[in-house]
């Protein structure tokens, strides 16, 4: 009895979550696309988001880069055809790598503080002071990021995948002694344009699944430091999460 | 001052991300704007297989253009190529499918002929099917391969 009790009420309390969730997503898609759009806000957040990752984004792209092109080329040597190393690293790096690497890397450094960020303006009812001030929270806090995010992530996924293609030609070429030629030449054709979109379409949603969860966390987070620090390891454990999930998701429905 | 900052940096962000965008689609990526230009020839092969669209078509090496669509016609592959301007194929010149290596991709390699050039959607009669590894190996097993004379 006592069983069923407990997993009925787990049961609810899943759904009522996923509905705030669902909510919270809504209205502020809803402010996103109504005027007006607090836009000097929108673009200190890109700067936040996108331009503060950079120096972290292109230091995993080099060494990601680097790495598949150390484990690729004994694995294709054995068969012969070193020359796919190119094509290897660049379709891994734009369908895949580059997209999910990014926006992983700009969780832990910009989804995790904008959590903390909320989370103390919550509990130092700050939120709740812009209210009475007769602002929309949602729009002073929400809808930026979300816009910041949705524009830095394809432009920080596209970043890291040159980065580390070039890191990628560092290693296979200045080290392992791979025909530069071959490398460049060999991508050309078995990259196409649809690749590079899928990417693009990629780190899109990736870039708003992670405002939203960031900023509900923050939104929705508890009293006190404790509150806020839970708020902010969640955030950061649930947008990773579903980052992966739903890059499987996606790519099982675009291809 | 503060703000003009700002600005600046969004805006290099954007330039960066956009230049490597930029550099993505046309660097890497395989261009299929600048091979939308030249004429179309036709070659038809009992076997096309291995051959898509986007293809490369070369002649000695060098590539000259692009498989534009594959279709079957008769039972057979027709295949659309799209050949650079400049570029001219004589009437006599023979088509045949080959292989990058033994497993890699399949191309068209054209052999120049001597006689009058194609018109653009004439065909191109001598055609070369993609060898059939398969049949090749099995032809060596069972036997059947013609020893020469003793």
């Amino acid at each position: 009895m006592n069983a069923l009790i407990a997993m009925g009420t787990w049961c609810v309390d899943g759904l009522s979550r996923l509905g705030k969730c669902a909510v919270f997503f809504l209205r502020t898609l809803a402010c996103c696309v109504t005027p007006p759009l607090k836009f000097d806000r929108v673009i200190k957040q890109i700067w936040f988001i996108g331009w503060k990752s950079m120096p972290v984004i292109c230091l995993t792209a080099v060494f990601t880069g680097m790495v598949l092109a150390l484990q690729g080329h004994p694995t294709l040597r054995r068969v012969g055809s070193e020359a796919f190393l190119g094509p290897l690293i660049a379709l891994s790096l734009i369908r895949e790598l580059g997209p999910v690497l990014a926006a992983l890397m700009v969780t832990g450094r910009a989804g995790s503080s904008i959590t903390a960020q909320i989370g103390i303006m919550r509990i130092n009812d700050q939120i709740d002071a812009l209210e009475l001030m007769g602002l929309n929270p949602f729009r002073y806090l929400v809808v930026p990021n979300l816009i910041a995010f949705v524009f830095a992530m394809p432009l920080l996924s596209a970043i890291f995948d040159v980065v580390a293609i070039f890191g990628g030609y560092l290693l296979g070429v200045r080290v392992l002694g791979l025909n530069s030629g071959a490398y460049f030449g060999e991508m050309n054709n078995y990259v196409v344009l649809h690749d590079i979109a899928t990417g693009v379409y990629k780190s899109m949603c990736f870039g708003a699944l992670i405002a939203s969860v960031c900023c509900y966390k923050g939104f929705h987070s508890r009293y006190g430091a404790e509150g806020v620090s839970s708020a902010t390891t969640r955030a950061v454990v649930d947008a990773s999460v579903l980052v992966l999930v739903w890059d499987y998701l996606l790519t099982s429905l675009i291809s | 001052m503060k703000k003009q900052r700002f600005e600046f940096f969004v805006g290099l962000f954007m330039a960066l991300g956009i230049l490597s965008l930029a550099i993505l689609s046309i660097r890497i990526a395989r261009n299929e704007f600048s091979h939308s230009g030249g004429y179309e020839v036709q070659a038809v092969f009992t076997n096309g297989n291995g051959i898509r669209a986007g293809s490369p078509i070369l002649i000695a090496g060098v590539e000259v253009g692009r498989v534009k669509q594959i279709a079957l016609k008769d039972y057979e592959a027709q295949i659309v190529l799209m050949i650079q301007p400049g570029v001219v194929l004589q009437k006599d010149a023979i088509a045949s499918i080959k292989t990058k290596g033994l497993i890699g991709e399949k191309y068209i390699e054209i052999t120049p002929g001597g006689g009058e050039p194609i018109a653009p959607n004439g065909v191109i009669r001598d055609t070369e099917p993609a060898m059939d590894f398969e049949a090749i190996i099995s032809k060596f097993v069972q036997g059947n391969v013609s020893k020469p004379a003793q």
